[in-house]
């Protein structure tokens, strides 16, 4: 495919690493943010052609991991209402709440689609108006605009049988909850390609003057990862911190305009729970009070949520870039992909599935 | 969950108020929502997140990266020599 093929080329990505190599004279921790860059930093084996110095250390950027258990719950009670039509991203369906999945929901009756689109979700309403079509919102700032646009589209359409419900957050104030940690370790972010497309990386000078981090924008191609790992180690190596951009084919520097407009018509920001973590102060999206019609939250009333966590996963400190994945006893044993104990062995995106599905073990990344 | 793919811009059109557009993944088609991309058209390349277009994609900026890495490797094949 024209523009992927090409940040593949074997002889290139040769390139890039022989200058990481080169370049490299002292020990240094970098975070991927992005889920999506942690399972492609995996399934391209990339960080098994990095010189030993480099460690990369996985960061929140999974959406379905950091949906907080209270909006799982949620779901899972909403979606077994009988005369609701519940969308989800396929990824949200096997992430466990205190009590069951919404594969288990779904076992029991309950009518649960997978949609590619939040638009697709808007469709089904239209189609099924004797029903209630809620769609899980969650998703960071990429998936924002999208869901903002299918609110106003349920508007525009006078649907009064769709609804959202909205786990959505931002990752400047995750990397500041990383970096102001005392058990950090983060020396040099790659930032998150995508979500810099809608936001631009305006916001991030601030957050490398006051930690005294470089970040770099970075693409999911080999090319675009090795790139990045490339100009945040020479920014490290010569003892400076400014927002440099490896991603420069998709983000400029004010992100796309008329995209935050969007967002920011339909969202406004809140603090929010991201599983594992806690509470971030200011860290989320939630519906303007305007758009209550639309709030799941708001239309169904599904009372008091008691969560339960497992007390094994340990989760939470592999979305802050603390523990690897194979540090957890029960990786790989009591919790494997069909059977997680935690979401980030559910997700596509989440650090444990990518050490299970390309079999990175304690041994390869001590 | 944060993946998005290139794709070109092969049809535009209309939907209850929306700009819409065919998008070309290489040989798989899909519609997209292109409101946040108003400069792009029928022939640009814009990147696809969850049926809504994020960014039209530079092909200068993609040519320009690609030639920087062909050139580090003529600067390295130097120093080695």
């Amino acid at each position: 495919m024209k523009y992927l093929e090409e940040f593949r080329d074997a002889a290139l990505v040769k390139n890039v690493v022989d200058e990481i190599h080169r370049i490299v004279t002292r020990p240094w921790v970098l975070m991927e943010i992005c889920g999506g860059q942690t399972h492609s930093i995996m399934q391209n084996g990339i960080d098994q052609l990095l010189p030993p110095q480099i460690e990369l250390v996985h960061g929140p950027g999974c959406p379905v991991c950091v949906t907080s258990l209270e909006l799982v719950d949620k779901a899972l009670a909403i979606a077994a209402q009988p005369n609701v039509l519940f969308c989800s991203f396929g990824d949200m369906l096997r992430v466990p709440g205190s009590n069951g999945d919404l594969f288990s929901v779904r076992a029991r009756g309950g009518q649960i689609r997978v949609v590619y689109s939040p638009l697709d979700a808007v469709k089904l309403a239209q189609a099924n108006p004797d029903k209630q079509v809620v769609f899980f919102a969650i998703g960071f700032e990429t998936t924002a605009p999208a869901n903002a646009m299918a609110v106003l589209q349920a508007k525009a359409l006078n649907l009064t049988n769709f609804s959202i419900l909205v786990s959505q957050v931002t990752v400047p104030p995750a990397m500041e909850a990383i970096l102001s940690s005392p058990t950090n370790r983060v020396q040099g972010f790659l930032a998150a390609g995508h979500v810099c497309s809608v936001m631009g990386y305006w916001q991030y000078p601030e957050i490398a003057e006051r930690y005294k981090v470089p970040i770099t924008v970075t693409g999911f191609e080999p090319l675009d990862l090795l790139n990045g790992i490339l100009m945040n180690v020479r920014q490290l190596e010569a003892g400076s911190h400014e927002v440099d951009n490896a991603y420069s084919r998709v983000v400029n520097r004010e992100g796309n305009i008329p995209a935050q407009r969007i967002l920011k018509q339909v969202f406004q920001i809140c603090d929010r729970n991201w599983r594992g973590i806690g509470l971030i102060p200011q860290s989320g999206l939630c519906l303007r009070p305007e758009y209550d019609d639309f709030n799941a939250e708001v239309r169904f009333n599904v009372g008091e949520i008691q969560t339960r966590e497992s007390e094994i996963c340990i989760a939470g400190q592999v979305l802050q870039g603390i523990k690897k994945p194979t540090q957890c006893p029960a990786f790989g044993t009591l919790c494997t992909p069909e059977n997680p104990l935690g979401a980030t062995m559910v997700s596509s995106e989440g650090a444990c599935a990518a050490y299970f599905r390309y079999a990175r073990t304690e041994s390869v990344n001590a | 969950m944060c993946l998005a793919v290139p794709g070109k811009i092969i049809e535009t059109y209309d939907s209850a108020g929306m700009r819409m557009g065919k998008i070309d993944f290489g040989g798989v088609f899909r519609e997209t929502c292109l409101e946040a991309v108003p400069e792009a058209n029928i022939g640009s390349y814009v990147i696809v997140h969850a049926g809504f277009a994020l960014s039209v994609l530079s092909e200068t900026e993609a040519l320009e990266s690609l030639e920087a890495f062909r050139e580090l490797g003529e600067i390295e094949a130097g120093l080695s020599s």
